[in-house]
């Protein structure tokens, strides 16, 4: 067979394939690019037609209204708060209980771990009735415990911390234990350490979901006080419906976080959603 | 000893979890305000499901949702992610451009989408009336909306897709695709005989996750058009939250829940019996 035939019925070249991706990429970036310069443009500059394509000053307008309108220093904090106890917790509850299922003897293991993971099946909006009633009796409604308590623990987390202690050579812990280790210094000195890949894995699907929540502190937080960033941003798209530059300030102060810490973790980003996506 | 480990989280899942959903059931036979004495009414919250327009409208909207947008990101994630699974100049660039809208929140993505589909100020149609067509309703046409809300949900879903399918293609035996080629197979015979195979189990992952979040649509549309205009994009999560805790109806909105929840049931059931029978292991 010649040598050149396999460029010829090879697979598309690249000049193709950038001819799809680049337009793509650019249309994806686009709404992003519009938000970041909306928020520094006046409202004549953002209204004006022909439009305006790049604003004649950083005009900080809207985050000044933004940071001066409303408490948004504080919604970002209750964001900030959720977050972390959201996330420590799923770290210590879900790898306690993934290594408990995984590793230790007990009786109803087996059928205990299967009706676990049926609650996966049970979507949040069943949920969200009930919760609200449950919060209104115990007096947690307009607090911020509405917003983390339903992230404290997932099925999904001890799942896969689950798997993952599985996957550990079973060896390690006996050593640990003819060493003289108790249960809980094996898995706490010798196991958890071995499990870093698996917690930030955890650590960022939690730190997506909880940071990114609407639902939870929409139907349970009415006191601004207790607003978190998200429900803020959805109280002011009633409010002030095309108060573009503050709306998109707002987008912006509440994205970066994350987006930051997307570009600086993308691997751990990528490799989460691999995890999640198989295995 | 044992308990210790797995105690905490298993009270937290019965108390937030399973106990809730036992009492979601009873709620859909209820009639409660949240205020008063709950009353029992058998089949009432059902029966009213069956005759009420609204509930039609909101399983159309959710069906239509699901029906253009499961495919089109499964289908936009696997040929996305094909053209980057091999080495390119700026690959990093594409696919970080396309998974970043994820990471943004839904009501983040749903202001932004306001500006972006705005009738004066957005850039569609400052576009539009720059090449002499009239400027759209978008959001606030009621024959549009639905469709705008796809299109914003595919710019926020699709990155998922394909760094799934990016990551399943990496498993794909380098050899098999090779000895095609060299057998003389073009690039899209490989792709149909080769690669798409061994990609079955995660398209049926995929397929299983993405409807799982269509059928859930709510929060893009509260942020865009609070199921407007004239209810045209009211979803079934949509019906659930309005009746429950804007017309402080607890048993109508169960009953709402209650048959998202035997949809969603029904149909990942249906998909991966399917995926079974044809000896796909997705999970």
């Amino acid at each position: 067979m010649p040598v050149g035939s396999r460029s010829a019925s090879g697979r598309a070249r690249p000049s193709v394939r950038h001819l799809v991706l680049m337009p793509l990429a650019l249309l994806f970036l686009l709404p992003l690019e519009q938000m970041l310069l909306a928020s520094f443009m006046t409202p004549a500059e953002i209204n004006a037609y022909p439009p305006t394509i790049i604003p004649s000053r950083l005009q900080l307008d809207g985050y000044i209204k933004l940071f001066t309108e409303a408490p948004v220093l504080r919604w970002l904090g209750n964001s900030l708060a959720v977050v972390v106890i959201a996330v420590s917790a799923q770290l210590v509850l879900c790898s306690l209980a993934g290594y408990g299922f995984a590793r230790l003897r007990f009786r109803g293991r087996n059928v205990g771990f299967v009706m676990l993971l049926a609650t996966i099946m049970i979507p949040t909006q069943l949920l969200m009735i009930p919760t609200y009633i449950i919060f209104a009796k115990v007096g947690w409604l307009d607090t911020l415990a509405a917003a983390f308590v339903p992230w404290l623990v997932s099925t999904f987390g001890i799942f896969l911390m689950r798997q993952f202690f599985l996957s550990v050579p079973v060896e390690l812990e006996e050593a640990a234990r003819i060493d003289g280790a108790g249960t809980f210094r094996t898995f706490w000195g010798v196991i958890l350490p071995l499990a870093r890949p698996a917690l930030a894995t955890l650590a960022v699907f939690t730190l997506l979901g909880a940071w990114n929540d609407l639902l939870w502190p929409l139907i349970t937080i009415s006191n601004q006080d207790w607003y978190t960033i998200q429900l803020g941003l959805a109280s002011f798209q009633g409010q002030r419906r095309t108060d573009w530059s503050l709306l998109m300030a707002g987008n912006v102060v509440a994205t970066l976080p994350l987006l930051v810490a997307f570009l600086v973790a993308q691997r751990q980003f990528v490799a989460t959603m691999t995890l999640t996506g198989m295995k | 000893m044992a308990w210790g480990f797995v105690g905490p989280s298993v009270a937290i899942i019965v108390a937030l979890t399973a106990f809730p959903a036992v009492w979601s059931v009873l709620l859909s036979f209820q009639r409660w305000d949240g205020i008063g004495d709950a009353r029992f009414t058998a089949l009432r919250n059902y029966s009213r499901l069956v005759s009420d327009a609204d509930f039609y409208a909101a399983l159309r909207h959710t069906a239509l949702f699901t029906v253009i947008y499961v495919p089109v990101s499964i289908l936009g994630g696997l040929v996305v992610a094909a053209l980057l699974a091999k080495p390119i100049a700026l690959g990093a660039f594409y696919r970080t451009a396309i998974f970043v809208p994820f990471v943004a929140s839904a009501a983040a993505t749903g202001i932004l989408a306001n500006y972006i589909f705005d009738k004066n100020a957005g850039i569609i149609n400052n576009a539009l009336a720059g090449l002499g067509l009239a400027r759209q309703g978008f959001l606030e046409d009621p024959r549009q909306a639905i469709l705008v809300i796809v299109t914003i949900a595919l710019w926020g879903g699709l990155g998922f897709n394909v760094v799934v399918y990016l990551a399943a293609m990496q498993d794909v035996p380098p050899h098999l695709e090779e000895a095609a080629r060299l057998d003389g197979a073009s690039s899209l015979q490989v792709f149909r005989h080769i690669t798409f195979p061994h990609l079955r189990p995660v398209t049926v992952f995929v397929g299983v996750w993405q409807t799982v979040v269509a059928l859930q649509l709510f929060d893009i549309v509260y942020t865009t058009t609070r199921g407007g205009p004239i209810g045209a994009t009211r979803t079934i999560v949509y019906y659930v939250y309005r009746n429950a805790f804007e017309l402080a109806d607890f048993g109508q909105g169960s009953a709402g829940a209650i048959v998202l929840f035997v949809v969603t049931m029904v149909l990942t059931a249906g998909m991966m019996a399917y995926s079974w029978r044809r000896n796909v292991e997705a999970f």
